[in-house]
């Protein structure tokens, strides 16, 4: 119960903002030229990078499972692979490759290129758990390729194509490293323009209120449309291995579409870091120890704030699913919507004006990690209790264990690798956090990605670049981790 | 250990799911409890291992009170077996680490040898003690499950349909396995299922369930030759039941005279006669024919064939269908005659109990017979 009321620590300061400031104040804030510009890039930039991160992720997913292009297994990785980059990184791999890359057109490049795998995972691992039954009786019916593509498999990705499409648009909501870069403004990067430049006074609070409500709004809007659909498997029986497409002259077309795309959303950004590392001070790795070990310190206590956190509320829907825990759910869904920057403003403001003593201490970065982050390790924690049946805590209690020795002996065991998992996804998306680090983290700390920060945005490239791959670097096992679960989950 | 069960109920919200039950199981017996889906055999399970409490009744063990109202042993201290229907094995340990679970810590070499010791018992391979539930065959992993039920020394062991499962090959070898056991052990058994074979096979006595009462306890051949009432007669395996008239000790119905075995009909003037297929012959080229064939239909090792039985003026002439073994059909074709005897005589019920005769067509009654009727 506290913590869902603590969860929502970030919508009650949009309301709290709306309520202080009034009408009166807001409306001038709110609409005026700056603002409407700031709408325009916005709206655009989810109006075009949300269905392209789509045809890209369905595509992808469709071209490696279910067609008989060469090499699929090696793709089937190869796009994944822009996961490991952070959007900033690849962002700074293509501006300072490409200076000229810029706008809403550089925007659009760099984050469908470093976004689409959030519909790519998800799209992959439904189709692989569809029956292709479906399909064949499809092909019975005298439907073609294309056909069956468009009225049999694409009606069942609705879920994965929706899920992963909000929360592409999220990501590009709340996204401000790989558009500052490239001087592309977006509610975001004015937010904290407008940070730095008046601290957390009103015109960032009223740009916030804004922001909010646009993600309210796709949250709607996705939830609307998902509607109460569900998919079932009907009927029993070991599903046969799916009759792969033959793409026949369009092969080497879709081979050139993934090399191209494997390329731009990957080669190019590694090559970019690697680059630029050739020019590197080696004054710049002798700081790199300090920088590794305060990012572990901060990833790994919202890691463990994260597990923490879900744990009951996880326990609660797998056990008792029921009203309560739906109710409880709500809050932490909602608030881990919200983009990191608005965050960050609602713990700036609350510490402040309640817990000063907490204003900038690592103490508020992990609660800021725990917020934004806080659905990973919901979901995988989830899936974990899932798996362990009531069954087998009976079976231990007949064999003589009380119930808590029952749980300690059976249940947590079973549990450690959706804890670890759940947390090294929480670990993953904390040590690339930019913003709320940014705004939140006390004078004088240096993770990797503020540290990488501090030199790509001074256009010290090359003074960048050890932070660039050390983040890579330390991505890579926990986006193997993701594509394993996606693998395994539907078989 | 003897398990006495007194006057247990138990309703979930206000659906009553078992009504008054009472049961004796003796020390060292084998006891099956059989019933449709819904009937409250597992729910019956549930109560006695302790995973849930009975709103009314009593439920002991040897000389311990389990359960009584108010007061209730917690399930890690009865001294219970379980053997759940899918294993509910533990994944993150080994099949020698599932069946030294309940075995106490730091046990050591004591600990190993009982661990070997039910293996074998089980005859589950030594080899096997190392592998993961996963790497195991499902009959294996329900052998693993009871041997770790087994490994304490439970006064008593609950098996919930352990056998559903298995595919019917498996199923057949993994149950004699499962028996064996028991028998060797001496452990005194309760055993869930809905398979009447299963039930009927397993050993000393079955109690059949009825929408949360139970209807009939007693042993094996008695429940079986004596069902009390009709819908337990067709509950426990192919039964043709048939309008009878009872008089003197004999019925006639539509296979002719036949002796009463038992009357449970209360004296009412018409009456529905059960009897076996398995007591059922077909005789050719004998006096007294009342049966012509219908149809004869090969069905692989066995032959169908349906007859009218009571052709030549029965009061209620019906279709029996049989299944025999090809050689018997010998030139049996539509249209042969050929006398019907019944080996042992027949159960009479109350004929308001005809809900439970199969297909009822245009006053002709069909008793569906699925064990073939041997010579």
């Amino acid at each position: 119960m506290v913590l869902a009321v603590g969860m929502l620590i970030p919508v009650g300061y949009v309301v709290a903002t709306v309520l202080e400031l009034g009408w009166d104040a807001l409306a001038p804030l709110i609409f005026r030229p700056r603002v409407g510009e700031l709408l325009v890039n916005t709206v655009l930039l989810l109006v075009l990078g949300v269905p392209t991160t789509i045809v890209l992720g369905v595509g992808g997913a469709w071209l490696v499972e279910r067609t008989d292009l060469p090499g699929r297994r090696y793709f089937s990785v190869l796009l994944v692979a822009p996961l490991a980059i952070p959007a900033f990184v690849s962002s700074y791999g293509w501006a300072s490759a490409i200076p000229s890359i810029q706008g809403l057109w550089g925007g659009l490049l760099v984050a469908t290129l470093a976004y689409y795998p959030l519909v790519y995972l998800p799209a992959l691992a439904t189709m692989r758990g569809l029956d292709p039954a479906l399909e064949e009786s499809a092909r019975s019916l005298g439907l073609g390729s294309w056909a069956v593509f468009g009225r049999v498999i694409l009606p069942q990705l609705r879920l994965a194509i929706l899920g992963g499409g909000l929360i592409v648009a999220l990501h590009l909501l709340a996204e401000y490293g790989a558009f500052a870069f490239i001087r592309f403004d977006t509610f975001t990067t004015a937010i904290v323009v407008a940070y730095q430049s008046t601290f957390a006074g009103s015109s960032a609070a009223a740009l916030g209120v804004v922001l909010a409500t646009l993600c309210l709004v796709l949250l709607v809007i996705e939830a609307g449309a998902r509607g109460r659909h569900r998919y079932a498997r009907v009927g029993s029986g070991s599903p046969q291995p799916p009759e792969l497409t033959k793409l026949g002259r369009a092969k080497p077309i879709a081979l050139a579409a993934l090399v191209v795309l494997g390329v731009a959303a990957t080669i190019v950004p590694l090559v970019s870091v690697v680059r630029w590392l050739g020019a590197s001070d080696a004054g710049v790795f002798a700081e790199m120890p300090a920088a590794l070990l305060q990012t572990l310190l901060l990833a790994g206590g919202g890691a463990i704030g994260a597990v923490v956190v879900a744990f009951p509320v996880a326990w609660l829907s797998g056990r008792y699913p029921g009203r309560l825990s739906k109710w409880l759910e709500g809050p932490y869904y909602v608030a881990s919507s919200l983009p990191a920057i608005i965050v960050a403003l609602a713990l700036v403001t609350v510490t402040l004006r309640l817990v000063p003593g907490l204003y900038q201490t690592p103490a508020t970065v992990i609660a800021a990690y725990v917020i934004v982050f806080l659905p990973r390790a919901l979901v995988s924690l989830r899936a974990g209790i899932a798996q362990v049946p009531e069954s087998l805590e009976e079976a231990a209690r007949s064999l003589g264990s009380s119930p808590i020795v029952a749980r300690s002996r059976v249940t947590v065991p079973l549990l450690v690798p959706a804890i670890a998992a759940g947390g090294a996804l929480v670990a993953l998306g904390a040590a690339n956090e930019l913003t709320a680090t940014l705004l939140l983290a006390p004078t004088g700390t240096r993770t990797l990605a503020t540290q990488f920060w501090s030199a790509a945005s001074s256009i010290d490239y090359p003074g960048a670049a050890p932070y660039a791959l050390l983040l890579i670097l330390l991505s890579i096992p926990a986006v193997a981790l993701m594509f394993t679960q996606t693998r395994g989950r539907a078989r | 250990m003897n398990l006495t069960v007194i006057g247990v109920s138990k309703c979930f919200g206000s659906t009553p799911v078992l009504d008054a039950i009472s049961l004796d199981v003796a020390q060292g017996s084998r006891t099956a409890i059989v019933g449709a889906s819904g009937s409250g055999k597992s729910t019956l399970l549930r109560l006695i291992a302790g995973f849930a409490e009975p709103d009314e009744g009593r439920i002991t063990l040897g000389d311990r009170t389990l359960a009584a109202l108010g007061t209730s042993v917690a399930a890690h201290r009865r001294g219970i077996g379980y053997v759940a229907q899918d294993g509910a094995l533990f994944p993150h340990l080994t099949v020698a680490g599932n069946i030294a679970f309940g075995l106490p810590r730091g046990g050591g070499a004591g600990r190993t040898a009982r661990v070997r010791e039910v293996m074998e018992l089980t005859a589950l391979d030594p080899v096997l003690a190392d592998r993961y539930p996963h790497q195991i065959s499902g009959g294996q992993q329900q052998r693993v499950a009871l041997a770790r039920a087994l490994a304490p020394r439970p006064g008593i062991i609950l098996l919930d349909e352990p056998f559903s499962a298995l595919d019917t090959g498996l199923r057949e070898h993994t149950r004699r396995a499962v028996i064996d056991a028991l028998e060797l052990s001496g452990t005194t058994a309760v055993l869930v299922t809905h398979d009447q074979d299963e039930a009927l096979s397993f050993g000393d006595g079955i109690g059949v369930m009825v929408d949360g009462r139970l209807a009939q306890a007693g042993s094996p051949s008695a429940v079986f030759d004596d069902p009390e009432t009709a819908e337990i007669a067709a509950f426990l395996g192919a039964a043709v039941l048939l309008p009878a008239k009872p008089r003197d000790g004999v019925a006639e119905c539509a296979l002719g005279t036949i002796r009463v075995r038992h009357d449970r009909s209360n004296g009412s003037r018409v009456a529905l006669a059960m009897v076996r297929p398995a007591q059922i012959d077909l005789v050719t080229d004998a006096p007294g024919a009342n049966a012509i064939v219908h149809e004869v239909r090969p069905m692989g090792s066995l032959a169908e064939v349906s007859l009218l039985a009571g052709a030549s003026g029965a009061e209620h002439p019906a279709v029996i269908t049989l299944r025999v073994p090809p050689h018997q059909i010998g030139d049996l074709r539509p249209g042969s005659r050929v006398a019907i005897r019944v080996d042992g005589g027949a159960v009479l019920y109350p004929s308001h109990d005809a809900a439970y005769v199969a297909d009822e067509v245009a006053g002709d009654v069909t008793g569906d017979a699925t064990q073939p009727a041997v010579a």
